[in-house]
């Protein structure tokens, strides 16, 4: 009993969690992002994977993990920018088109992979991010072992989630395309450029979740692995919907996925580890919970999925 | 021989834009010369696919006045404005605002014009606060940040001194629909509009939010304010307007101060002819009672949608069910069609209570239904034209056996439909015909199989001229051999043409019925928009023909109505 509450508190436990956290919470602020301008964006399986592969490629050939993390980033915006066209301008089904993506992406990285380095499973290593301490801060007791030695992409994450609420929350840029997710009409009425600001903003959400893949080929590990996002962005789009389309919400909601699975591993390697079966029901169990109570209350943005053509709205 | 109701010199009702009546008269109406108009419009034009919503309309509207923009639906009032405020690009046209040519492409430039609008679906977000709401796109600022206590002092003092009341911190799904549309003009009046388009404010309006929005509007007006308020009603065009435009089938059909006109007259200019055809239609052969609709009550969130419709259609007859759109129409279409249950109340076919008959089973005995031309409910688009025809008999013989469809029966069927009811346009897709051809083909494929109890709905929305006279005929046709048919449609021109019987409909209710003889149009006009027409027996004097005075009472019934109304 005591052991396994020592694994739960244990700091080991705590900076896995964070690093686990990174790539679900950086996609699921992006998912927040997009779906508060009213596009579901299911490509966050794709910014992550195109993300970890052009990182870990431009890491590679340069020799610079930072260059790899700018590859990401573009790698990123430029699957947001496809998801804006399919669904913007040519009005494809929001869902449809994020699979779509997903797909392309499992596809092209699997065959790059093959191609560029002839490897079917994983690429070598590259050159990966140097872990971060923040001065002065080692020194705290709690803080500073849980908040030391990570990639700076954790501390990306850490600091996003705060920084957006406000944004989204506080400005008039927040505003305005939270309007836009809600009601586009009345967003059109008022003068604010509907299409510019959601195209805008799944160019942001592409370069965020894009950093997210990034930890995972240069900050995790430090190399990339075929379908390495393995489903994580999907975890991030449901995080987004458990933080209630709120920025620190889906940053908290990944923090807790992430924290049940590390804890699930923790456990795993105790000396003399509870029933399995039991443990592994936990994260379930906690998800269950969570679920129960963030789906009561949830409200997705009203215009979420819907396509809006400017002048062409109503009848008579 | 009921097919020479047509020839009898009346017209066929004229689609959008050939509508005969006063000409557009630019610089006609200057008698009492005001001062240079604060908007000119002038020649607006603007198609939507098939449908010429504006064709060549003028509009001034001078400073200073409550300007009432009046038209039935459809007559192009609201895709005017929108044009003025920017939503839609006119396609020919000139707007001036003050004498100058404006150019106006986005509710941006309205907006610096000076033009502000109210919508008829609240452009409001259910979910923000009403200053949250009122500042979107203009919010005040402190350090990068939304300064919303200045935002709140704003609202607060706009409401004040436009007399809008309204808490600023409220959330607007928590307001009622009144307080809603304050919300809606104190964004337009914070954004400093001059001139304020009202689209249709009173249609979701109680009465007595009405008359508060009225005392808005003057005082508004009192303090400078100029107003555009569309509307199709005629009692409230009377109370506040200082001048009128009517508009029709797209055009101005006349502009005047509203202290020169008559609702009678006003009436006239909406619907577009002035003397009611009282050309004596061949008289109906009246059989039995095959469509009864006993105290059929629909609730809908919080009023009755439908309230005790009683209405019976006879064999023979053709019985127009008249109203301005949105006033129980769909749901009486639906509770006939079997596709919504009445929370009171029977329909019977035939005399047989149907309630628990959905649409397969109300078919199969012999009943039609035509939904709408537009929005098309009829057609599969994507389907084959012998797709479509068979609808609705596709599960049994002669066209399906075990199940699968027997193609040489389909294609024969398709064969028959399409040259019998004109249908072109090829084989493929239905939605590659044209709105007229896709129409035929549904009027086909239901009237088809001689069904002997017909619901027609808007049947001709949408449509072309000829398509149009094809479906008048066909329908002439059911009657004449002994059909019932119950006519749902929004368009004056085309129930006088074919009813036998008139019910007409406002807020649900059947305010009032007899024979089409009985009416003019001056006096639907007045009814539909829910007045009484002068004089006042008609309201409510509509005799339930009584039930079951089968056949024997065909002149018999209704005279009742006759009202003594000019």
């Amino acid at each position: 009993m005591s052991e396994a509450l020592e694994a739960i508190f244990h700091v080991n436990t705590l900076t896995s969690t964070l690093r686990l956290a990174t790539p679900i919470a950086l996609a699921a602020m992006a998912g927040t992002l997009s779906e508060r301008v009213g596009v579901i964006n299911l490509a966050l399986e794709a910014k992550l994977l195109a993300g970890a592969f052009a990182g870990a490629y431009a890491s590679y050939v340069t020799g610079s993990a930072w260059l790899g993390v700018g590859a990401a980033v573009l790698a990123g915006v430029l699957i947001g920018a496809l998801l804006g066209l399919f669904t913007l301008r040519w009005r494809a089904n929001h869902v449809v088109a994020g699979i779509g993506l997903n797909i392309l992406a499992l596809g092209l990285t699997t065959w790059l992979l093959q191609v560029i380095w002839g490897s079917r499973g994983t690429s070598p290593v590259v050159p990966d991010l140097p872990g971060w301490s923040i001065p002065g801060l080692q020194a705290v007791p709690l803080l500073g072992p849980l908040l030391s030695g990570h990639s700076p992409l954790v501390y990306v994450m850490l600091l996003a989630g705060p920084l957006l609420w406000v944004w989204l929350f506080k400005t008039p840029g927040g505003l305005r395309a939270r309007m836009i997710g809600e009601h586009p009409e009345a967003a059109d009425t008022v003068g604010i450029p509907v299409r510019r600001t959601q195209f805008l903003l799944l160019l942001a959400a592409g370069a965020l979740a894009a950093l997210g893949g990034a930890q995972l080929s240069l900050g995790h590990l430090s190399w990339f692995s075929q379908n390495m996002s393995a489903g994580r962005g999907y975890m991030a789009l449901a995080a987004n919907v458990f933080g209630r389309w709120n920025p620190l919400g889906s940053m908290l909601a990944a923090l807790l996925f992430a924290f049940t699975d590390a804890l699930q591993m923790r456990v795993q390697t105790l000396p003399s580890p509870p029933p399995t079966e039991l443990v592994q029901m936990l994260p379930y169990l906690l998800t269950i919970l969570v679920v129960a109570g963030a789906f009561r209350k949830a409200r997705p943005p009203a215009a979420l999925g819907r396509h809006y053509e400017p002048g062409r709205s109503g009848t008579e | 021989m009921t097919v020479s109701h047509n020839d009898a010199g009346r017209p066929l009702p004229p689609p959008a834009g050939a509508a005969p009546g006063p000409a557009p008269t630019p610089g006609g109406g200057g008698a009492d010369a005001p001062p240079a108009p604060a908007i000119e419009m002038i020649g607006i034009y603007k198609r939507f696919g098939p449908v010429q919503a504006s064709a060549g309309a003028h509009l001034r509207v001078y400073p200073g006045e409550i300007h009432c923009l009046l038209g039935e639906n459809g007559a192009g009032k609201s895709t005017l404005m929108k044009i003025l405020y920017g939503l839609y690009a006119m396609d020919a046209g000139e707007i001036r605002i003050r004498g100058r040519t404006a150019v106006i492409r986005s509710p941006g430039d309205a907006m610096r014009a000076g033009i502000g609008m109210v919508h008829q679906h609240f452009m409001l977000v259910d979910d923000f606060t009403v200053a949250e709401n009122v500042i979107a796109g203009m919010e005040p600022r402190r350090r990068g940040l939304i300064d919303m206590a200045a935002a709140r002092r704003l609202v607060a003092e706009y409401s004040r001194r436009f007399g809008l009341h309204v808490d600023p911190g409220a959330r607007v799904e928590d307001l009622s629909v009144g307080q809603q549309q304050r919300v809606e003009i104190l964004k337009a009046l914070i954004r400093g509009a001059e001139f304020l388009i009202l689209d249709e404010p009173t249609a979701v309006l109680t009465p007595q939010e009405a008359d508060e929005l009225f005392r808005v509007m003057r005082q508004l007006k009192a303090e400078g304010k100029t107003i555009i308020f569309i509307t199709h009603k005629l009692k409230e065009t009377m109370a506040v307007a200082d001048r009128v435009t009517v508009l029709r089938a797209g055009r101005d059909a006349g502009s005047m101060p509203a202290s020169q006109t008559t609702p009678q007259r006003l009436a006239e200019l909406m619907v577009g002819r002035r003397v009611l055809l009282q050309v004596p239609a061949p008289p109906a052969q009246r059989g039995p009672a095959l469509l009864q609709l006993e105290n059929v009550t629909v609730k809908g969130a919080g009023k009755d949608l439908l309230r005790s419709v009683n209405l019976q259609v006879r064999g023979g007859e053709i019985l127009g069910i008249a109203g301005v759109e949105g006033n129980g129409q769909l749901e009486l279409e639906e509770v006939v069609a079997g596709w919504r249950t009445p929370d009171q109340g029977r329909v019977r076919i035939a005399g047989r209570d149907v309630a628990g008959m959905g649409p397969r089973r109300r078919r199969r005995p012999g009943c039609a239904h035509i939904p709408p031309g537009r929005p098309r409910r009829g057609p599969a688009p994507a389907l084959s034209v012998e797709q479509n025809v068979v609808l609705g008999r596709h599960w049994g013989q002669p066209y399906a056996r075990l199940g699968v469809l027997r193609r040489p029966a389909v294609r024969e069927l398709a064969d028959a439909v399409t040259s019998r009811f004109d249908v072109r346009g090829g084989r493929g897709p239905v939605g590659g015909l044209s709105g007229g051809n896709q129409q035929k083909l549904v009027v086909g494929r239901e009237l088809y199989h001689n069904p002997w109890v017909i619901l027609a709905c808007q049947p001709t929305r949408g449509v072309d001229v000829g398509a149009i006279e094809r479906i008048h005929r066909e329908l002439l046709d059911m009657r004449a051999r002994g059909a019932a048919v119950l006519l749902i449609s929004a368009d004056l021109d085309e129930l006088l043409a074919l009813s036998d019987r008139l019910a007409v409909i406002y807020e649900g209710e059947i305010v009032a019925e007899g024979e089409t003889g009985q009416f003019t149009e001056e006096m639907l006009g007045l009814l539909m928009a829910g007045q009484r027409p002068s004089g006042g027996s008609g309201r409510n004097a509509a005799g339930r023909n009584g039930t079951g005075r089968d056949g024997a009472g065909r002149d018999g019934a209704g005279p009742t109505e006759a009202t003594a109304g000019d």
